[in-house]
């Protein structure tokens, strides 16, 4: 057994890392402020490929195993978890075409959302439904050539500026994916400001009054948008949460390993108390476990074990719980700095206390990895 | 004797102990599965028999029994051959 990266892994992460370093460190701050991400990061983004480093070669992405897009996630979640989410959540629309879409909409929507020339968004959650997505109350009718759908989507991540998004409904009381583009008649969007944390993730309010898309947007079949094409995108989503968790709280250590190296009281940098060593260990340890959480969910990826399944879940619920703790830590290492919009820790800490929300908090997850675990033992 | 089908017994006699699972049980509408197990059923069946789920087989009639996963499975590893 060997738990370390290839040199590929690594040599990607390294310029993952300089990318950041370069085009995004400098300037989350900012983007948090002014709560949007400017269209030419984005499109630097989708030039680098990093918007389909997963995606398979002959669909115009990268063919990146998912360790190396989850060490993307990390590196890019330590900046900005807001960029982070745009990852994610186009990643997520991409994945339920590669899975489960249909030769035409492969052929249609893949190759452009691997290079980043279309955005993809995620339209699951609703004012009514959060952790209950069964109970979605979106609504679609067939008909012989289109459906029309009728429904009301909130918070959805980059729902401002998505081109194209997955939208779940009920098509005559069976759960069903489409994919809604942006100018289809009927569909409208308003957007949402003043979030708690990855404030520029520009989220908006989808509305669908009958609006119409053709039949073949449909994702999968009718009545298996629960079953089948749910569970391959939350483990997307989750998947890439974690390690933008392993990020932040990557992030947090960094810039406390600077704070308490220049900071002095009583005459000694800040790095020499005891109780300021104390929160640091506890940093990197829990950093540590949680990237190996992270690279076991991978592993499994990689190799299509469906024990991938639950560590994921493992994964997300360990690092976002983990990193609300570090986050919390930073800024008391910062004191009043941390406070402070001049320092980026406070914005770590807003960002990752929304990470325990979305997709799956952590009492669903409490609740369902318990309930999985018990039922993989039985499977071992 | 046919493997395919003794594999996927064995899968579901781990997954429902203490249940008398027969060949035709329709395994969804009896309540045994659960979302996670639905994917991780595909995950299985791909993984053991080296084939690959497409979206023209979403139909619960290929997963809810024994023998329609079986079945599901000999059609799928024809294509490949």
């Amino acid at each position: 057994m060997k738990i370390e990266l290839t040199p590929q892994q690594a040599s990607d992460k390294a310029a993952f890392r300089a990318f950041v370093d370069n085009h995004i460190v400098p300037h989350a701050d900012r983007f948090d402020r002014q709560q949007s991400i400017p269209s030419s990061l984005i499109k630097k983004i989708g030039k680098q490929g990093y918007l389909g480093l997963s995606l398979p070669v002959q669909h115009g992405g990268d063919g990146k195993d998912m360790i190396t897009l989850g060490l993307l996630h990390e590196e890019v979640g330590r900046a900005c978890s807001s960029v982070r989410s745009l990852l994610t959540v186009h990643g997520m629309v991409a994945q339920s075409i590669l899975r489960w879409g249909s030769g035409l909409l492969k052929e249609r929507w893949l190759t452009r959302l691997a290079r980043g020339e279309i955005i993809g968004a995620y339209g699951l959650t609703e004012p009514n439904v959060g952790s209950d997505a069964q109970s979605i109350e979106s609504k679609a009718e067939r008909f012989r050539d289109f459906y029309v759908l009728n429904g009301h989507k909130k918070w959805i991540s980059f729902g401002q500026l998505a081109d194209v998004f997955l939208i779940f409904a009920q098509c005559e009381g069976k759960p069903t994916a489409f994919l809604v583009e942006r100018n289809s008649p009927g569909f409208s969007i308003k957007p949402i400001s003043g979030m708690l944390g990855t404030r520029a993730a520009m989220l908006a309010e989808l509305h669908m009054n009958d609006c119409r898309i053709p039949k073949e947007n449909l994702v999968g079949r009718e009545g298996f948008g629960f079953s089948h094409i749910l569970p391959v995108t939350l483990d997307f989503g989750r998947y890439s949460v974690a390690w933008g968790c392993v990020g932040i709280a990557q992030g947090c250590f960094e810039a406390c390993i600077r704070y308490t190296g220049e900071r002095k009281q009583f005459g000694s940098y800040l790095k020499d108390y005891q109780l300021i060593r104390k929160m640091i260990t506890d940093m990197i340890t829990n950093i540590k476990a949680a990237r190996l959480l992270c690279l076991q969910a991978g592993y499994y990826k990689d190799v299509g074990d469906p024990r991938t399944l639950t560590e994921t879940l493992i994964a997300k619920y360990f690092a976002s719980t983990m990193v609300t703790r570090v986050a919390n830590n930073a800024v008391q290492i910062h004191g009043a700095q941390g406070c402070s919009s001049e320092y980026s820790v406070q914005r770590y800490l807003r960002d990752a206390k929304v990470m325990e929300i979305i997709e799956g908090s952590t009492q669903l997850l409490e609740v369902s990895i318990a309930q999985y675990e018990c039922q993989n033992m039985a499977l071992a | 004797m046919d493997e395919a089908k003794e594999k996927i017994k064995a899968y579901f006699a781990r997954l429902f102990r203490n249940t008398d699972l027969k060949d035709d049980t329709d395994i969804f509408a009896s309540g045994f599965v659960n979302s996670l197990m639905a994917m991780q059923l595909v995950m299985f069946v791909e993984k053991e028999f080296d084939i690959t789920i497409e979206n023209e087989d979403l139909d619960l009639k290929n997963f809810n029994s024994i023998n329609a996963i079986t079945g599901l499975i000999k059609r799928r590893a024809a294509v490949r051959v």
